[in-house]
């Protein structure tokens, strides 16, 4: 019953694997997720930074990343992804916003060409959810961030997920603008896989 | 005194006077710096923030000091000072009043028709709203160079008027700077009134 339930979800691959895996075959079986897979361009890297009294706030997306994950068919905890991005690559509204952001004020891209995150933990919080802990480094500082998964889609050759996030950016050096902004980014992250 | 006589400046046109006189030399600085010369981008930042925000009083004391320079009387010019002396420190006073109003509105017309659409949050307390005007970055230059011009053109008339009265304080030596620092040195004019006559 349960699974049948479920079968209009999109399931994560990583829970069938004990429970579900005998009731459909077209679900995701954890050991046909499992494997590398390498983060498509065609993923979507988008933030917010709320503004006080309401309003957009600054929003945008950065366009030139890289990163591959591992899913690992015996024990999920196991899994772990690798990401670079390129700040210098980050599209807003307006120029003057992405020069800004550019600037020594926020990324400091003359002086730190990525921001990276390392994964450390990834952990299982429900039949298509999971929750990663890693290490983020920006403006070289690293510290210890969590972001929340979800999987949208799946198929043989590429697998997704949307990955939400909120980190503060005072301890990196970019509290430039608080409180007119807030301290705190939220990252939403439309991530595709395709297997290596 | 609180009220201006006939003979001198009460201690409200004075307090107001120097508040007032403080603020826009500082908005005049934070105003070139921030917008003339090469700094560190947190620091610009925050420069307009701090601008918009004493600028935001220095408006509000403005309009005070506007209303009651309307409704209160001005003390009698001193006798030291010629009738082309008095018509243009008048029309100079009146240059001063109208450009304390106008310079910070189109300031925060700038800031509203600008598409950056970065919030007033008044010495972060509270946020200010966007006057009701067109955003676009036509709009937001046109402002910034009405800003900007009736600014300058104000440095202008603040450099007269201050000019003349140190001219009149160092090398006339009557009571007109005087008479704007003390409200007793109203009295002070008296005694060269009473001199004169
Ligand atoms: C009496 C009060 C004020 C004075 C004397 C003053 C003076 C100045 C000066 C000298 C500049 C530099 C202009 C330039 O070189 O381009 C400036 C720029 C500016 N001021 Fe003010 N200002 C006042 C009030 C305000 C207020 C109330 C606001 C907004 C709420 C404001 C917003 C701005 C902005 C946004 C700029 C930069 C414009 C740009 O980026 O081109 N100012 N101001
Ligand atoms: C910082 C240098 C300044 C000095 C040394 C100075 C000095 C004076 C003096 C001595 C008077 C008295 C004139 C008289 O007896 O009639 C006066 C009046 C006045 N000042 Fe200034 N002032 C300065 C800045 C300003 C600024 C920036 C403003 C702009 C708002 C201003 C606006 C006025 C006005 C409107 C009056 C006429 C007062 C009245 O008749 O009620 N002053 N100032």
């Amino acid at each position: 019953m349960i699974a049948i339930r479920q079968l209009p979800l999109v399931i994560l691959p990583l829970a069938l694997a004990a429970t579900a895996a005998p009731a459909v075959a077209r679900a995701p079986a954890l050991a046909d997720a499992a494997g590398d897979y390498r983060i498509a361009r065609s993923s979507i890297i988008h933030f917010n930074v709320p503004q006080v009294g309401g309003g957009g706030g600054i929003a945008g997306q950065f366009t030139n990343f890289s990163g591959a994950f591992r899913i690992d068919g015996r024990n999920v905890a196991r899994s772990s992804v690798e990401f670079t991005l390129y700040p210098d690559s980050v599209r807003a509204r307006e120029r003057r916003i992405e020069e800004f952001l550019r600037s020594s004020a926020v990324f400091d891209t003359a002086n730190f060409q990525t921001v990276t995150f390392r994964s450390t933990r990834v952990t299982q919080t429900g039949p298509d959810t999971a929750t990663i802990e890693g290490a983020l480094t920006a403006r070289g500082k690293t510290r210890r961030e969590r972001f929340s998964v979800a999987l949208t889609d799946w198929n043989r050759r590429s697998i997704s997920f949307t990955i939400r996030g909120n980190i503060r950016r005072a301890p990196y050096g970019m509290d430039v603008g608080t409180p007119i902004y807030s301290n705190v980014v939220s990252f939403d992250m439309n991530i595709t896989g395709v297997r290596r | 005194m609180l009220r201006n006589s006939d003979r001198g400046f009460g201690a409200i046109t004075i307090a107001l006077h120097w508040t007032i006189a403080a603020l826009i030399l500082g908005l005049m600085l934070i105003g070139f710096v921030m917008r003339r010369m090469e700094i560190d981008p947190v620091l610009q930042f925050s420069l307009y923030q701090w601008h918009k925000s004493f600028g935001f009083t220095a408006l509000g004391l403005a309009i005070l000091r506007t209303g009651w320079w309307l409704v209160e009387r001005s003390p009698q010019p001193l006798p030291s000072l010629s009738a082309v002396e008095h018509e243009a420190a008048r029309l100079t006073h009146r240059m001063l009043i109208a450009s304390s109003l106008l310079v910070p509105l189109s300031g925060w017309a700038v800031a509203s028709a600008s598409t950056l659409d970065i919030p007033s949050f008044y010495f972060n307390l509270v946020v200010i709203p966007h006057l009701p005007l067109p955003k676009s970055e036509a709009w937001e230059a046109f402002w910034a160079f009405a800003h900007a011009m009736l600014a300058y053109v104000m440095l202008v008339f603040v450099a007269i008027h201050t000019a003349a009265a140190l001219y009149h304080h160092a090398v006339r030596r009557d009571a007109v700077l005087r008479r704007m620092l003390r409200s007793e040195a109203g009295a002070g004019g008296a005694d060269i009134v009473a001199k004169g006559k």
